[in-house]
């Protein structure tokens, strides 16, 4: 009975962040009404000539210095294919001068996977199908909007290095953090800015040859490519154990059923007769761009996660190490050092950030770092308990800002004057004399329960404004 | 999987036949009557032959030449330009339907 | 017929006015076209009020522009915006771009008047314009001969007198050839000089747009209009370009001249005669001529013919019927596509969409598509040593004088040997120019066909001048 070793390697298709589209200038615009961002180069009308934007190969450079790429001279070349969601009936992609090659993508977990090339290509129109379920097989006729037709794309190539769906997750969700962090994509898997192909095989553990492989195709969110892939594997085992073989195939990832299924492409139609675009020339870009580009990018999700855990000092938790990879994710990062520079203890703006700030993650990436740091300031002083700290959080949250200290107030949570304390403690020993004495006298068990039952009346009598720590503090002083 | 390794595009150029027309004009997306098929086999073959003198060459030692005057890194700016009129352009379209262009039902997945 | 030059003159000074010389024109076109079959489509309206613009420019004392009121004839391929552009061809029968060509825009910027479009072989596919799919155009010169192509129907209206001046488009002869079939001067130039944007494409990394004209002078005159920079093609020099206009005079003096043998060998008698003669009046003028041999040239007939054909299966791809053009129904996309392409395209352009992609198909790139592009680079390396010891260099345009229609229409490749002696300059993206002189034994027109090296158009006018002004 054979153990079976998963390959994986990704295609990633990125939408690059521009103002217009790869070689005109058409806006480069999501959700717009259909065609009203076309013209003659990107609809593909007869004499129309395409040129290179700028900005795209800016942006193409940041990832490819990002991933650890060489940049090189690189050359536009023409694919062919017919299909009416394609302008000119042929794509122009990089084939074998693609602009970054040679990279690596480090995980969270330090494991790093090789890239093999991030070249520039212009995105195709999109395609609706008409009649039954809107699916291909059965439509009855199509639609075609060309506004997406030549908007920029980074196509990523992975090494087949990846050996789990998990780990293949994970470098999606680090490329999109990467992608996010230089500013090329908005990464939005959902409006289709990020499209992956994931190729898979199986070989008997300990082999080293590949087992042949199928790629599959729409996956368009981080859960459907796990599931897509352990669907496929289990497929594939189940083959080979049953004295089958894999084909070498495309597949398509149907969310609704839960499996994989053979696509009907044309076999002719992978006879691509690349050859370098006559209608376009070298792109070379020199040292000093390259510089520039290296220069202007900032840190990766890596290093980020690597500084806050220094931040919070000594070898972080768990639960910390998934705290610091969500703020880190989320790019709430920020906040926390803002914190934790203010003095306040990054563990408590780590969790603060981790959980209040997450839950509202958009609001989170508005708030201002000055008023996130006095807030968590008060917390960590006892001028704020958690709980109120939390709730004037959300607050500020919500409000989309505000000052800490007039918004506690506001809520009626300023701190208790530390004579009122003794005074409500007098009042609570006065009241239940009996429970006080087993309290001093009783053993540690009993103290423990009754810790509990005073510090809850003190904070009835001061209707909870009492910090927890100075009413358990005074209650042991008196104790003596 | 898109990138050089997807074939290997060397091989001594071999007879054009009968059956390489018939699938050139498929990938052409072009209807040839078996007329047709035997004529252009015919013709096409004779520019091939002539094609021979320039295949035989060995020039391995010379890198092929895609434009005649080479430049480099040509760019635009980012900036907008306006877009064409929706409807001049629906106007000549074959046909049309809620502002899109309407074709057939699609037989096959996209390659 | 006036020269360009004169009648811009007349009509910037108001001797004549721009309408008076359009309505003369239009006139013509209507009595004679169909004798010669030269415009498919005649722009009257749109002439007329250019035509008006002018007059109201030249009333206003505003610099109505160097082409003044002068009518030119557009190949076919040329876009212009609300009118057909139809590249000869069924599949865009009836098709009007929302968009002009960069040179339409600049030739209307120099008040010139656009006349109408004319025939050229479908998709500039061919060296007779009987290749167009609404017939064939007829040489004024002699009605049952062909005018040359592809842009025959451009040569035919200036040599039948229609348009002083006409635009057509060289990918691998196609102005220079029917320029000496018809007897009119056609010049192509450098590769990016002229903007290609609004071209439809035949093959793009050789095409280039260029003049044909009556005279050497005109000819100069319309190139240094319709050159420089274009930020819509890639492709495009960035330079700008001097006017060859005011050195046009200067003479050959001391000019080194390289006869090409390589360039007459193969060709009639009566033309290899007046490309001789062509040489000796150049040495009277005072040039230094010798013969010279380029031996690399005889490949490049083949490395075009897979070259262009290749470039072209591509860019021909879009006319599936999807957007734009003819459709023919089919039960899915595919079917339709096919069905369009089968009744849209004519024989020549599916033998070259063929080829083409045969040439780029799996297995056998390397062999025909990669070869024939070194073969372009060992061409270009033969130009530049050539170009260490002469200035220019001499040859014939074409093999023959215009031949008969039909004679070649079922033997492609006795058609494609029409461009022998003009397909280097395209490999090279030099510019390169046929003037006519005198006749062949069939008193049919002559081309001889001066090449310069990239750039030297100034040089190639000054050259041609000559050769004009010493014509038998
Ligand atoms: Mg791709
Ligand atoms: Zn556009």
């Amino acid at each position: 009975m054979t153990d079976w070793e998963t390959v994986i390697g990704l295609e990633v298709h990125t939408e690059l962040a521009t103002v217009t589209k790869l070689f005109c200038g058409c806006r480069n615009a999501f959700g717009d009404e259909p065609n009203v961002n076309i013209c003659p180069v990107c609809l593909g009308l007869p004499g129309a000539l395409p040129v290179l934007n700028e900005q795209a190969v800016e942006l193409a450079m940041r990832i490819g210095a990002a991933l650890h790429c060489e940049i090189r001279p690189s050359e536009f070349a023409r694919k062919n294919y017919f299909y009416p969601d394609q302008a000119k009936d042929y794509q122009i992609s990089q084939y074998d001068l693609p602009l970054n090659a040679d990279g690596w993508l480090e995980l969270p977990d330090g494991f790093r996977v090789g890239v093999t090339r991030a070249h520039m290509e212009e995105d195709t129109g999109k395609l609706t199908h008409i009649g039954a379920s809107g699916r291909i097989n059965a439509a009855l006729h199509a639609l075609v909007d060309y506004n997406r037709s030549s908007v920029p794309l980074v196509e990523i190539v992975s090494e087949p290095d990846m050996r789990s769906s998990a780990q293949a997750r994970a470098y999606v969700s680090e490329l999109r953090g990467m992608l996010i962090a230089t500013g090329a994509s908005d990464g939005r898997m959902e409006e289709g800015s990020m499209r992956v192909d994931a190729n898979v095989s199986v070989r008997p553990v300990g082999t080293t040859e590949f087992g042949t492989r199928c790629e599959i195709k729409n996956l368009n969110s981080l859960r459907s490519l796990q599931r897509a892939i352990d669907y496929e594997v289990g497929r594939q085992i189940a083959l080979l154990e049953s004295g089958g073989v894999v084909d070498q195939e495309t597949r398509h990832w149907n969310e609704a059923a839960g499996r994989t299924e053979t696509m009907r492409s044309k076999e002719e139609a992978n006879d691509y007769r690349y050859f370098p675009e006559p209608d376009l020339v070298r792109l070379a870009p020199d040292e000093a761009w390259q510089a520039r580009v290296r220069a202007a990018l900032g840190p990766m999700p890596a290093g980020r996660r690597a500084a806050l855990a220094a931040a919070l000092g000594g070898a972080p938790s768990a639960a910390e190490v998934d705290q610091v990879n969500a703020v880190v994710d989320l790019g709430l990062d920020g906040l926390v050092a803002a914190a934790s520079e203010a003095g306040v203890p990054t563990a408590l703006a780590l969790a603060r950030a981790a959980n209040e700030v997450a839950a509202q993650a958009d609001a989170g990436l508005r708030l201002d770092a000055g008023s996130f740091a006095s807030l968590l300031a008060l917390e960590a002083g006892g001028q704020l308990s958690a709980t109120q700290s939390k709730t004037v959080l959300s607050a500020i949250l919500e409000r989309g800002g505000g000052d800490p200290a007039a918004l506690a107030k506001e809520m009626g949570f300023e701190a208790l004057a530390s004579d009122t304390l003794a005074t409500a403690v007098d009042g609570v020993i006065a009241a239940n004399a009996e429970e006080w004495t087993r309290f001093v006298e009783g053993d540690e068990g009993e103290q423990k329960k009754l810790m509990g039952f005073f510090t809850g009346k003190v904070m009835q009598a001061t209707s909870g404004k009492a910090n927890g720590k100075d009413v358990a503090a005074e209650l042991r002083r008196r104790r003596g | 999987m898109s990138g050089p390794d997807e074939k290997t595009r060397t091989a001594a150029p071999s007879a054009l036949s009968r059956d390489d027309v018939v699938h050139v004009a498929r990938l052409a997306r072009l209807n040839l009557t078996d007329e047709e098929v035997e004529l252009f086999t015919a013709q096409l073959r004779t520019v091939l032959d002539h094609a021979a003198d320039v295949a035989s060459l060995d020039l391995t030692h010379l890198a092929p030449s895609s434009h005649p005057i080479p430049l480099d890194n040509v760019l635009r700016p980012d900036e907008p330009r306006p877009s064409l009129d929706r409807e001049e352009v629906l106007a000549v379209a074959p046909d049309v339907e809620d502002h899109r262009f309407r074709v057939p039902r699609i037989g096959a997945e996209a390659p | 017929m006036t020269t360009a030059l004169a009648t811009a003159a007349d009509v910037r000074s108001g001797a004549r006015t721009a309408r008076d010389v359009a309505e003369e024109a239009l006139a013509t076109v209507a009595a004679e076209n169909e004798r010669f079959n030269a415009f498919l489509y005649v722009l009257d309206e749109d002439a007329r009020a250019q035509a008006d613009a002018v007059d109201a420019a030249v009333a206003e004392g505003r610099d109505p522009g160097p082409l003044a009121g002068v009518p030119v004839a557009l190949k076919d391929n040329l876009c212009t915006r609300g009118h057909e552009t139809t590249c000869g061809s069924r599949i865009l029968e009836g098709w009007r771009p929302p968009y002009d060509a960069t040179v339409v825009e600049r030739l209307r910027r120099a008040g010139a008047v656009a006349l109408g479009k004319t025939n050229m072989d479908e998709f500039a596919m061919g060296s007779s314009t009987e290749n167009s799919a609404f017939g064939p155009t007829r040489n004024p010169r002699s009605t049952g001969k062909v005018p040359g192509g592809s842009s025959g129907g451009s040569a035919a209206a200036v040599a039948a007198g229609f348009a002083p001046l006409a635009l057509g488009s060289d990918t691998g002869g196609s102005i220079r050839q029917p320029a000496a079939l018809c007897g009119v001067v056609g010049m192509k130039p450098t590769y990016g000089r002229v903007s290609r944007y609004g071209l439809v494409a035949f093959a793009s990394s050789l095409d280039q747009i260029g003049p044909f004209a009556t005279t050497v002078k005109d000819a100069a005159l319309l190139f240094d209009v319709i050159a420089g920079h274009d930020p819509l093609d890639s492709t495009s020099l960035p330079s700008t370009p001097e006017p060859t206009l005011p050195s046009i005079d200067e003479g050959v003096e001391g000019l080194r001249v390289g006869l090409c043998r390589d360039l007459v060998e193969g060709c009639a008698a009566d033309v290899v005669a007046r490309v001789h003669e062509a040489a000796d009046a150049l040495a009277k003028a005072g040039a230094k001529v010798e013969e010279v041999s380029v031996p690399e040239f005889s490949y490049g007939l083949s490395a075009y013919y897979l070259i262009a054909p290749a470039e072209a299966s591509s860019n021909l791809a879009r006319y599936d019927g999807v957007r734009y053009g003819l459709r023919v129904q089919g039960d899915d996309v595919e079917a339709m596509n096919t069905a369009t392409r089968t009744a849209g395209f004519g024989a020549e352009v599916k033998r070259r969409i063929m080829l083409g992609t045969y040439a780029l198909s799996a297995g056998y790139y390397d062999a025909y598509y990669a070869q024939a592009q070194r073969v372009r680079t060992l061409v270009m390396a033969a130009f530049d040593r050539a170009y260490e010891s002469y200035d220019v260099l001499l040859g014939a345009t074409a093999p023959t004088t215009a031949f008969d229609l039909g004679a070649k229409v079922d033997d492609p490749m006795a058609m494609y040997m029409n461009d022998v002696c003009t397909i280097p300059s395209n490999l090279s993206g030099h510019p390169a120019i046929s003037v006519p002189f005198g006749t062949g034994a069939d008193g049919l027109p002559v081309g001889v066909q001066v090449l310069a090296p990239a750039l030297g158009e100034a040089m190639l006018f000054r050259v041609a001048r000559v050769v004009e002004a010493h014509a038998p």
